[in-house]
């Protein structure tokens, strides 16, 4: 598959700014940055999380607890391909119990990832309550999922990806829309 | 890597990436084991059948849990109190369970060849739980997966297997599933209890305990069977433990960081020193909780993918 | 001890000596060979002139009887008769009441032998538990314990598959295995062997092919697992065929012969005399000449006795019901001298070798050469002086042997271990 890129929607400051406002709005929601718990989707998801756990601890001086989830496991279209997916682990090192845990994921697109990241983080413990907070939310959601935190609304067609490229993963930072 | 078999019947089938392939699912899935609800959702609906024809507990047990786990419906048919008893031969046995729609059949036989044989004819897949003196792949991958937990590495790693190699598909499995992750491995044991032209199989051979297990960095252990002596392979079980077994006195002359390792159950006394099998250079209990997270690996590479 | 051997003649073939020499002996050890020796001062002097001073000689097949059986025989009375007959050394079997399968007999039979015994003894341990034939001995125990060799010597291990067992698990030690080749079966109530005497005398006969057929087995096994074989007392025709095309083809096989198989032919026992009764038996005229051809061409590596005493009470009576076995330890060196040395039939150097450097050699023993630092192991000839065989003069308790009345030219004369001579 090859892909076209079409358009870029975020540069590297736009993508910073998007990420310190969403952690301000996470810390005036929460009351303050003590027992915030950050765990983002493997694998972009983790790099957004630990981006934002260091704001916020900029912002209030404290460190949130921030973890991984792999997803894998718990996606309901297992089976449905000829290779099995590749496992990856997730380390949640902190307890899960009573805590108000924000997943975090770059793109939120039919809402089926975040549907299993909320059941693998059932799995491991009773949050308080989930929040979710995505760098992009680009629609055609199949499941009733909404974001508590977006970092950009993105209106595409079903034939168009959205591709978050960051520094640690990509040696860049923006975000494209591409065509195939 | 991507995993293409239907089956896994040997470790000679499989090459490196493949293996590294199945010990990293196994090392993400391992944390599955320290969660108060182990358990994920990743085969549910799917049916798993242990078919095992020789009696073994312990890795039945181990399939049981991995795929219970992993929420596939487990279904345990052993040898004994079935129409196996009633002369039904094998493939006959294996037609009327694949009638009820299984994913997966897990089989351990005392025949050399007859998971193949199963694999060739099911449409399903087929893990070899051990077929004879011929391969135990499960084990083999578990023993890895230990190895390097602890070592951090593979290759370049020297490890020694002693005991009745020529009776053991542990050792056979291991010998060609270390060797493709580039292991030096050499043998050891009585004459009697060494194969022909062993050494074809990649493998130095040696007759003498201590030379054999100096440089090691993994000693493996294998189980001696009583019914040796009878076949005129070693003169008594005393004669073996004092010069096969392993000691403390003899573990002296050995590197500091040696891991002793072996597939289970022991013979206290026989091939390992009470006090050896309890001491700190004991990896045995590790083997058993990685053999979990390695069949759960396994099945959900065969199980969890559409059939072919 | 020291002594000074002056004016014998050496024959030590490993040195490539056969001349007129000294022999010097400093602490038990063999100090210098040469000619013209001086010691140091108050050595005491043996004047061996007309003398043949050799390696100490080595019997590498004797039954002790000790433990279980001393009436026959002990540790003492054996080494004495050892001594007497000019040997050094011997190696005893496992047949022992108990049977020496297992450490603690060897320890016990090792043990004796410092005590009591006047030549150096080493034990063969058993191959199969009780020479049962049906589970190993504790073979690495026994090779630890100091067993040179393994042999159910006295039965054959019928089995091939524990055989072969035994030659694999025995590899390591780097001992050989002694086979005693005799099919059950074929051999089976055979009180003789079987020829034409056999017919006339009315008694049943052993053939030789019990024997080949053995032999012919062990030697394939042999070849499959890589062990040092060693034929016991080979007497065949058959047999040593067989050994010499596998010695052609490289594989690890050696022989023995006895004494009486290369003197005595089935002949003999016309007589009835259970005195010429053993196992295996006296064979044909064909059979003893291709033994001796083999033993001077080398396919048979040595002489060993078999030595194999008896009380008088077994071996009277009725030939068929007589315990098998002759001695053979004061006999054996007199009678090599005057029917195989005297007529040239073998030179004095080759005996030398097939009763010294080929028995240590096989058997991994120190011995065998008067190379300096050797230990001072000396069996000294006297190739001139007369002899009767007169069974009441023996050292051994067992006085079972055909031999009795027989003269010659050519016996011992002095026997010394570690420098020391041994009185007998």
């Amino acid at each position: 598959m090859s892909s076209r890129e079409k358009a870029q929607v975020l540069d590297e400051t736009g993508l910073d700014r998007a990420l310190t406002r969403i952690a301000h709005e996470i810390v005036e929601q929460a009351g303050g940055g003590q027992d915030i718990a950050l765990v983002g989707v493997k694998t972009r998801g983790v790099t957004l999380a630990e981006r934002i756990g260091a704001k916020i601890a900029a912002i209030e001086g404290t460190e949130p607890s921030v973890g991984a989830l792999d997803i894998t496991l718990y996606r309901d279209d297992l089976g449905l391909k000829a290779e099995q997916p590749v496992v990856r682990s997730t380390e949640i090192t902190f307890p899960i119990k009573g805590r108000t845990v924000v997943l975090v994921d770059d793109v939120l697109f039919t809402g089926r990832t975040i549907r299993a990241a909320m059941d693998a983080l059932m799995d491991l413990g009773r949050p308080h309550v989930i929040r979710l907070a995505v760098l992009v939310d680009r629609g055609h959601r199949e499941l009733p999922i909404r974001p508590d935190y977006v970092g950009k609304n993105l209106p595409t067609s079903r034939r168009e990806t959205v591709a978050v490229l960051l520094r640690e993963h990509d040696g860049v930072d923006r975000v494209v829309i591409q065509e195939e | 890597m991507s995993w293409k078999r239907k089956d896994l019947l040997g470790m000679q089938d499989l090459d490196a990436a493949e293996i590294i392939g199945v010990l990293d699912t196994a090392a993400s899935m391992k944390e599955i084991a320290a969660r108060e609800i182990k358990k994920v959702p990743t085969l549910r609906g799917k049916t798993m059948v242990n078919l095992f024809y020789e009696s073994s507990t312990r890795t039945r047990t181990s399939f049981e849990i991995a795929g219970k786990w992993l929420s596939a419906d487990v279904i345990n048919f052993s040898a004994s109190g079935s129409s196996a008893e009633k002369g039904e031969s094998l493939l006959d046995t294996a037609r009327n369970i694949e009638a009820m729609s299984p994913d997966v059949v897990v089989v351990r036989h005392r025949a050399a060849g007859a998971p193949a044989l199963l694999a060739r004819h099911l449409r399903c897949g087929v893990i070899n739980a051990g077929d004879g003196a011929h391969e135990h792949p499960t084990q083999a991958l578990l023993d890895l997966m230990t190895i390097r937990e602890k070592k951090g590495h593979l290759e370049g790693l020297n490890v020694t297997i002693v005991g009745d190699i020529t009776h053991s598909r542990v050792a056979r499995s291991d010998i060609h599933g270390m060797r493709k992750m580039g292991i030096t491995v050499t043998v050891a044991g009585p004459p009697t209890l060494i194969p022909a032209q062993c050494q074809e199989l990649g493998v130095k051979v040696s007759h003498r305990l201590e030379e054999a297990i100096a440089h090691a960095d993994v000693i493996m252990m294998l189980r001696l069977q009583h019914e040796r002596m009878q076949g005129g392979f070693i003169p008594s079980l005393r004669e073996y433990s004092r010069v096969w077994g392993l000691s403390l006195a003899k573990l002296e002359h050995c590197r500091p960081d040696v891991l002793i390792m072996h597939p289970g159950p022991v013979n206290r006394g026989v091939e390992l020193a009470p006090e050896v099998a309890d001491s700190a250079y004991s990896v045995i209990l590790d083997q058993v909780s990685n053999g979990v997270a390695v069949r759960m690996a396994v099945l959900y590479l065969l199980a969890g993918s559409k059939s072919a | 001890m020291n002594l000074l051997i002056k004016g014998g003649r050496v024959v030590d073939p490993t040195a490539g000596i056969d001349a007129v020499q000294d022999v010097w002996i400093a602490d038990g050890r063999i100090h210098k060979v040469g000619r013209g020796l001086k010691a140091a001062a108050g050595t005491e002097t043996v004047d061996a002139a007309g003398k043949a001073v050799c390696p100490g000689f080595i019997d590498m097949h004797v039954h002790l009887r000790e433990p279980g059986f001393e009436y026959k025989e002990t540790i003492a009375s054996g080494t004495r008769a050892a001594a007497a007959g000019g040997f050094t050394a011997v190696a005893c079997m496992a047949n022992t009441f108990p049977v020496n399968d297992n450490r603690a007999v060897t320890d016990y039979i090792l043990a004796r032998a410092r005590v009591e015994g006047v030549v150096r003894v080493y034990p063969i341990g058993a191959v199969t538990r009780n020479l049962e034939g049906r589970q190993l001995a504790e073979l690495a125990e026994q090779a630890e314990g100091g067993c040179v060799a393994f042999s159910d010597d006295g039965k054959c291990v019928m089995n091939a598959e524990l055989y072969r067992r035994a030659m694999e698990y025995a590899l390591p030690f780097g001992v050989p295995v002694i086979s005693h080749a005799e099919d059950c079966d074929l051999g089976h109530g055979g009180a003789m062997h079987e020829g034409f005497v056999s017919t006339e005398l009315g008694l049943s006969g052993q053939p030789g092919a019990s024997e080949d057929v053995m032999v012919a087995r062990d030697i394939i096994l042999a070849e499959l697992t890589g062990a040092h074989l060693h034929i016991a007392h080979i007497s065949t025709a058959g047999a040593v065929r067989l050994v010499r095309d596998a010695k052609a083809r490289g594989v690890r096989v050696t022989a023995e012969v006895t004494p009486h198989h290369l003197l005595l032919t089935d002949e003999v026992v016309r007589s009835y005399d259970s005195n010429c009764k053993m196992v295996p038996p006296l064979r044909g005229k064909r059979d003893v000449e291709a033994c001796l051809e083999a033993l001077v061409d080398g396919t048979i590596d040595c002489v060993a006795t078999d030595h194999a005493p008896h009380a008088l009470s077994e071996k009277e009576g009725e030939f068929a019901e007589a315990a098998n076995g002759i001695v053979g330890l004061e006999t054996a060196v007199p009678l090599l001298l005057d029917r195989l040395v005297r007529p040239g039939v073998l030179d004095l150097p080759t005996l030398v070798t097939r009763l010294s450097a080929a028995p240590a050699r096989l058997l991994n023993l120190p011995g065998g050469s008067l190379a300096p630092g050797a230990a001072a192991d000396i069996t000294i000839l006297d190739l001139e002086r007369t002899w009767t065989v007169e069974p009441a003069g023996f050292r051994s308790r067992g006085r079972n042997t055909p031999f009795a009345g027989f003269t010659g030219a050519g016996a011992p004369w002095m026997t010394l271990v570690g420098g020391v001579r041994v009185p007998s």
